[in-house]
């Protein structure tokens, strides 16, 4: 019985750091609705800055000066961010928020490596809480009972703030109607720095906090932000009382999931928040969304099908590509490859997000699910090669179906956290059910056989397949089913008035996409000749989406040239730098700012101005008419 | 038309958000061919009423009836499916495609083939499509994307849109709103004369009183959530409680004295 008490402390401790960067969260995107990717980030810079603070000056200013100065200093850190960047991208649509937020996420994992070094940091504990309490025989950290009583003492300051105080009236005013607000006369401006202020500062004492209870390292930001994505999703954006509730219930499921399903605690998690989304999908505490921002909306070029020029030159470039073998060395067509593997994987992408409008965060559960699934037929069942690589999407397919169901009940910044969350899940199994996984050590020798086994095969099987793959995707675009799928995303309200059943398009379109990211999952298999959770995982999502992004999001090409260019440009980085993360992060946040309609977008754009179309005569009398 | 049946018929419909009631024992029904107005004050329950009828959202009590079945508690496409064809007061297209494929979509979704991942969707359907368009007067204007239109276009664009099913009743929530006062006239004498060709029933609601009282066969008059009025136009002008809480004392429109003066 005490264990069981014990464990609950545990979970309620754990709570407390939980709840404090997800208010954080929830308050910024109350305001300025941008959801901050880089929200983990600045817990990570937290406790880093603070062990520094800790460690070299705790004479100057002692552990709890050093945790409130550290707070203090990342709050700094985030309104000039705020200034510099997110003032920028405001009224961007929010896939572009989310990804400038993320590229700037993946540039402080390489700076803090830079600064503090790759190695894990153990802090110091806190003075007046170096102990533990006996209770019943079992030990609690008096430390953890500290953070037990802090989350309801910040619980109950952020509500006298936001009850009490002028700022705090005008947060909530903005957070119902940011423009009524503007419009009264706010300097919205400095009341959006300022909340972005408070929400960093809550986030960066959060993981100061954490100094003593663990120990500082350079990945705990994309930990701790899946946990707070799916605190919020369970507790609803915006809801400060959300998110103290569902930080309780996620820690204590934590806690005690272990005990349930040693290997796979998190499934508990999962089936809590699927329970919760079915039964209140904006949250426990949350409001439904009203404005729903459409993704797409920078161009309103129609979509064409390839002109028979346009065919001519798809099929000319890729007999071009299929020469590479006669003057290309191996390491050349093993790259080639590599870049065939993306060029799928990033068209499945493009198809659910720019088709559907359906920004995926964790597109890679997919890629990573078809090449386990190779995996497993290949070493367990011991199949050929030709009917792995046709069963092993199954498994993708299978994954996209049953989190596909639950993701299309959301949407926009919702459905992104979700299929992060979904993802962050698989990937979770993957690292902990070792038995079967193989766990970190991954699964080896899943090598082609015979007939695939040269580079210059495996290249054609893989540039056949991708070829194949997009004339596939693209051909659905300009059937009914993509249509059906465009009119869901244009205008939800018009699609249910012509009898089109959304959800189950979205959900269909959900598992084409994951299918598709399995079959290149299942080629990729074969091209490493081995599956590690990496195939899972939150940066191979990203480059999904940064490659759809470059490529630009509203064309209908655009996810090929992306991919191609992305790839080539980050397989040269990553040989050429250590410091890929920054220059892939500073390229993300260039590209979301500089060119938001990517390659393609840009060239169309030009194409479209040097041949200006006649003015319809017909518009001149409308308008005259018109008044 | 009298003696034909009830295209929609509506018993005891009731409404409440909370503390709010907001519609309040409303019958009423319509029959084929007929041209039926519901107008009534800000705040009077004209939308919540109209959305019921669409499915979007539940009533508290009374039933539905439409084409002889009990739609009370069914989903918009299902009632659309039924056979009725809707506008909004603020347009809903798709505007990331031609006007020719927001028709497309209409019929391709009519004609059950929305699951076809293999034919080419601009090819499918074309004359229907150019028909539909051509009934509206926007043959002219099949290729020119959605998103470009005049607003009084995207009005007719709407309509078209909602004749693809080959409705048998029309919902169409403000049809003018927004619109120049010449265009009002002509959209809803489209719609009229296509009402009537094909014995179409319209249910509208409309603030316009010019509109309504030209076209309209019949008006129903909400206030505070409760019918107040019902009947020709000549009888609703006439109510003395119509005038008192919503056409006002002062200037009433009147059909004849309008057409003396044009004439």
């Amino acid at each position: 019985m005490a264990f069981y008490v014990v464990q609950f402390l545990t979970g309620l401790a754990s709570a407390a750091s939980l709840f404090l960067v997800a208010s954080g969260l929830s308050i910024i995107f109350g305001v300025t609705r941008i959801v901050n990717f880089a929200h983990g980030a600045f817990y990570m810079l937290g406790a880093y800055v603070a062990f520094t603070l800790t460690e070299r000056f705790s004479g100057a200013i002692g552990f709890w000066g050093g945790v409130v100065a550290a707070a203090l200093i990342v709050a700094a850190l985030g309104v000039l961010v705020e200034m510099v960047l997110l003032r920028r991208i405001y009224h961007a649509p929010e896939l572009f928020q989310l990804l400038a937020t993320f590229g700037l996420t993946l540039m402080v994992e390489d700076l803090v490596v830079l600064i503090w070094g790759p190695s894990d940091l153990l802090g110091r504990r806190a003075p007046g809480f170096k102990g533990a309490v006996d209770f019943f025989g079992q030990n609690v950290p008096s430390y953890d009972l500290f953070l037990i009583g802090l989350g309801p003492v910040v619980l109950g300051a952020l509500w006298l703030i936001f009850q009490r105080t002028r700022w705090g009236v005008l947060v909530r005013a903005a957070t119902q109607d940011r423009d009524m607000v503007a419009a009264l006369g706010v300097n919205q401006k400095w009341l959006f720095t300022s909340v972005f202020a408070l929400g960093v500062f809550l986030a960066a004492v959060g993981g100061a906090l954490q100094i003593p209870r663990d120990a500082v390292h350079h990945a705990m930001d994309l930990r701790i932000i899946v946990d707070v994505f799916v605190v919020v999703v369970i507790g609803g954006l915006g809801s400060i009382i959300g998110a103290f509730v569902a930080a309780v219930l996620v820690s204590e499921l934590n806690a005690f999931g272990i005990l349930i399903f040693p290997k796979i605690s998190i499934i508990l998690l999962f089936l809590v928040m699927a329970a919760v989304l079915i039964v209140r999908p904006w949250g426990l505490f949350g409001k439904p969304e009203v404005t729903a921002r459409r993704t797409p909306g920078l161009t309103v070029n129609p979509w064409r099908p390839l002109s028979s020029k346009g065919r001519l030159a798809a099929v000319t470039a890729l007999l071009l590509a299929a020469t590479l073998p006669l003057f290309a060395g191996n390491y050349a067509l093993t790259v080639g490859s590599e870049i065939a593997i993306f060029v799928i994987f990033a068209a499945s992408l493009h198809f659910m997000m720019s088709v559907g409008g359906l920004a995926s965060f964790g597109h890679a559960a997919y890629f990573g699910l078809g090449a386990y699934g190779v995996a497993f037929l290949a070493k367990m069942a011991g199949l050929p090669m030709i009917t792995c690589l046709l069963l092993g999407p199954a498994l993708a397919l299978a994954g996209a179906a049953l989190f596909g169901f639950f993701a299309v009940q959301l949407s926009g910044v919702y459905f992104a956290m979700l299929t992060l969350a979904f993802a962050q899940i698989v990937w979770s199994i993957a690292f902990q059910w070792v038995e079967v996984t193989g766990g970190d050590n991954g699964i080896l020798g899943v090598w082609p056989e015979k007939w695939a086994a040269s580079p210059s095969h495996f290249y054609w099987l893989a540039i056949g397949v991708a070829a194949l793959a997009v004339a596939v995707l693209r051909n659905i675009v300009f059937s009914p089913f993509g249509y059906a799928l465009r009119a869901t995303r244009d205008s939800p309200r018009r699609s249910d008035a012509i009898g089109i059943d959304g959800k189950l398009i979205q959900w269909t379109a959900f598992v084409i996409a994951g299918t598709f990211a399995g079959i290149a999952g299942a080629l990729f298999a074969y091209l490493k000749g081995s599956v590690f959770p990496d195939s899972l995982g939150i940066s191979l999502s990203v480059d999904a989406l940064v490659m759809v992004l470059l490529g630009g999001v509203e064309t209908v090409s655009g996810a090929v040239v992306g991919a191609i260019v992305y790839k080539a440009l980050s397989i040269f980085l990553v040989s050429q730098t250590d410091l890929s993360k920054l220059i892939l992060g500073g390229v993300i946040v260039l590209v979301v700012i500089a060119l938001p309609k990517g390659i393609v977008g840009v060239l169309e754009t030009i194409r479209q101005r040097r041949r200006p179309r006649p003015e319809p005569p017909l518009l001149a009398s409308r308008i005259g008419t018109a008044e | 038309m009298s003696t034909a049946p009830n295209l929609l018929s509506v018993v005891d419909l009731d409404k409440s958000y909370g503390g709010v009631h907001a519609v309040r024992g409303v019958s009423f029904a319509l029959k084929a061919g007929e041209i039926l107005a519901l107008i009534g004050p800000n705040g009077a329950g004209k939308s919540t009423c109209f959305d019921m009828l669409n499915g979007q959202t539940t009533p508290s009590a009374g039933r539905i009836n439409l084409l002889g079945q009990d739609t009370t508690y069914k989903k918009p496409r299902e009632i659309w499916r039924l056979g009725v064809g809707r506008t909004f007061q603020i347009t809903a297209t798709f505007p990331t495609m031609t006007v020719r494929e927001n028709i497309q979509v209409a019929l391709a979704s009519y004609g059950r083939r929305l699951f076809n991942f293999w034919a080419s969707m601009p090819r499918l359907a074309q004359q229907e499509a150019r028909d539909l368009l051509e009934r509206v007067g926007m043959a002219g204007y099949a290729e020119r994307p959605c998103g470009e239109l005049a607003y009084g276009d995207l009005k007719r664009l709407e309509l078209a849109i909602a004749l693809a099913n080959q409705p048998k009743l029309l919902l169409m929530d403000e049809p003018t709103a927004g619109m120049a006062p010449r265009e009002r006239i002509e959209l809803m004498r489209l719609t009229a004369s296509i009402a009537r060709e094909k014995s179409i029933g319209v249910l509208f609601t409309e603030h316009d009183m010019d509109v309504v009282f030209e076209h309209a066969d019949r008006i129903l008059v909400l206030n505070r959530g409760t019918l107040i009025a019902e009947g020709s136009p000549q009888d609703v002008r006439r109510n003395p409680e119509v005038r008192a809480i919503y056409l006002g004392e002062g200037l009433v429109y009147d059909a004849r004295h309008r057409e003396g003066q044009s004439a």
